[in-house]
């Protein structure tokens, strides 16, 4: 019966079904054969096309995280060399929210984009800082530091000094600043979820065996000398184990803690920023 | 003895209907009554950001017409076109709910793409004025408007996913039953279209139309 009532729940939408798949599957086609491939965000600086001394790199990198401990704010550069016929805009906002640039709920993540074979840059500023780095700011950066230090061929200087450039602006509203790390700090403190989750199924595998030894007799009621049956299990006490249904596995866990590597902290953006070329 | 065990079978019976129970309500959420709300919400909450960004556009528009003003006044034409765009624009609004009304939301886009045109329309003006062009007044205004538009482009895209998530979930299983018999009132959602004339290529003639 129940059959029955299933059959004629989903007969007059039956026609509907191969049509909404065809569409999504069409919808998915076209969505991965438009997205071109994002690079991998492989640390705070992104050299896909090799226009950056070993040097600068490593001082980049270095001030970069010290940035962020000291504000929360994420600041990644990436160089690639072609954006192979997309638009600059929409793949820095791909490229932004794929990496998760800035703090979860605080969106405080800056990407300074190059694309070499297009000559073309962009800042793209997360929601959160779309107030203190403003997209005149942004300009400004572009236009007077990066723009002539490319133009000279100084790509080196000119991503140095723009990174510097964005730094001075966030550390230039002192107060908002201070308050967004202590905000991010104390989020810190908190436990992470899977902790959390790892100690629950923890304890109900550690007190779970407890509870059989003593719930049964209490909640459970005797079917013989020092048998119980409980929630229809049948625990005897004259075994040495207890019976229960379906033995207990000791299933392994794999640690999915990644190896000290940097990572976005699931921040957004809204295309806030500017774009320039040279 | 034999009726004691009778009533425990009955009662260890209920137990596990009862633990059975338990198990299958968030299952009834997993197979999909809560997908239709939350995504028709999600798309909500894009649309007002959608909204959010265009209100941005026509609030920096009377700034950069005042600035437009000051080097080339005698551009009359294009400035009271941008500044009546404007008007039509800020009266055609499309609360949350009319979303599934095509002819508003026609009309909505119809006026936000006549402000487009007008503004683009005026900044190709503005290439004729060297001196507007390069003052600093203009370039924050540019700067600004520039990161507008891109911030519009990028909230349509997310409304458009969100609409075509929600739309999907009203014609597909398991969430397409729930539409039918629970959420009847249920439409799918308005998305922007690409108008007709621009999906034209464009006929590039080269000589040929030179002649007269």
């Amino acid at each position: 019966m129940g059959e029955a009532v299933l059959r004629v729940l989903i007969a007059p939408a039956r026609r509907g079904i191969p049509k909404a798949l065809m569409t999504g599957l069409a919808v998915m086609l076209v969505a991965s054969a438009l997205a071109a491939a994002l690079p991998q965000l492989t640390g705070r600086v992104v050299d896909n096309a090799d226009i950056l001394d070993a040097a600068t790199e490593a001082s980049l990198t270095e001030r970069l995280e010290a940035f962020e401990q000291r504000s929360s704010d994420q600041i990644v550069v990436a160089t690639i060399r072609s954006l192979d016929g997309e638009a600059l805009e929409p793949f820095a906002n791909r490229l932004f929210r794929a990496w998760g640039l800035g703090q979860a709920g605080e969106d405080n993540g800056v990407l300074l984009l190059v694309a070499l074979d297009d000559r073309k840059m962009r800042i793209e500023v997360g929601y959160g800082l779309e107030g203190t780095l403003t997209d005149l700011h942004s300009k400004l950066i572009i236009e007077n530091t990066m723009v002539p230090a490319f133009r000279a061929g100084d790509f080196s200087t000119g991503i140095s000094d723009a990174v510097d450039d964005i730094v001075m602006v966030l550390e230039g509203n002192a107060a908002e600043l201070e308050a967004r790390a202590r905000r991010n700090r104390q989020e810190d403190n908190g436990l992470p979820w899977p902790v959390i989750l790892f100690f629950i199924v923890w304890s109900t595998f550690f007190f779970g065996g407890f509870a059989m030894a003593f719930l049964p007799p209490i909640f459970g009621r005797k079917i013989g000398p020092k048998r119980y049956k409980w929630l229809g299990m049948t625990v005897d006490y004259n075994k040495s184990s207890i019976g229960s249904p379906g033995g207990r596995s000791s299933g392994g866990w794999s640690s999915s803690s990644g190896g000290g590597g940097f990572s976005g902290g699931g921040g957004s953006s809204g295309g806030g920023g500017a774009s320039g070329s040279w | 003895m034999s009726t004691d065990k009778s009533l425990a079978v009955v009662s260890s019976r209920g137990l596990f209907s009862v633990l059975a129970l338990c198990l299958m309500l968030p299952l009834l959420s997993a197979c999909g009554f809560n997908t239709i709300p939350t995504r028709e919400e999600q798309a909500k909450a894009a649309w007002s950001e959608v909204l959010n960004q265009y209100q941005r556009r026509a609030d920096l528009i009377p700034n950069l017409v005042e600035t437009v003003k000051g080097y080339a006044a005698q551009e009359r034409d294009v400035l009271e076109g941008v500044v009546e765009a404007r008007a039509r624009a800020t009266q055609v609004q499309i609360s949350p709910d009319m979303l599934s009304d095509p002819e508003a939301f026609q009309a909505f886009q119809e006026s936000q793409a006549g402000l487009s045109g007008a503004l683009s329309r005026l900044l190709a003006v503005v290439e004729n004025y060297p001196d507007l062009k390069s003052s600093q007044n203009f370039l924050a205004l540019q700067a600004q408007l520039e990161g507008t538009e891109n911030r519009i482009a990028v909230a349509r895209r997310d409304y458009i996913e969100a609409v075509r998530l929600y739309n999907t979930s009203l014609k597909t299983l398991p969430s397409m039953l729930w539409a039918m018999f629970w959420f009847t009132g249920n439409e799918p959602y308005e998305t922007f279209t690409i108008p007709d004339d621009k999906m034209d290529v464009p006929s590039v003639d080269f000589g040929a139309g030179n002649g007269g």
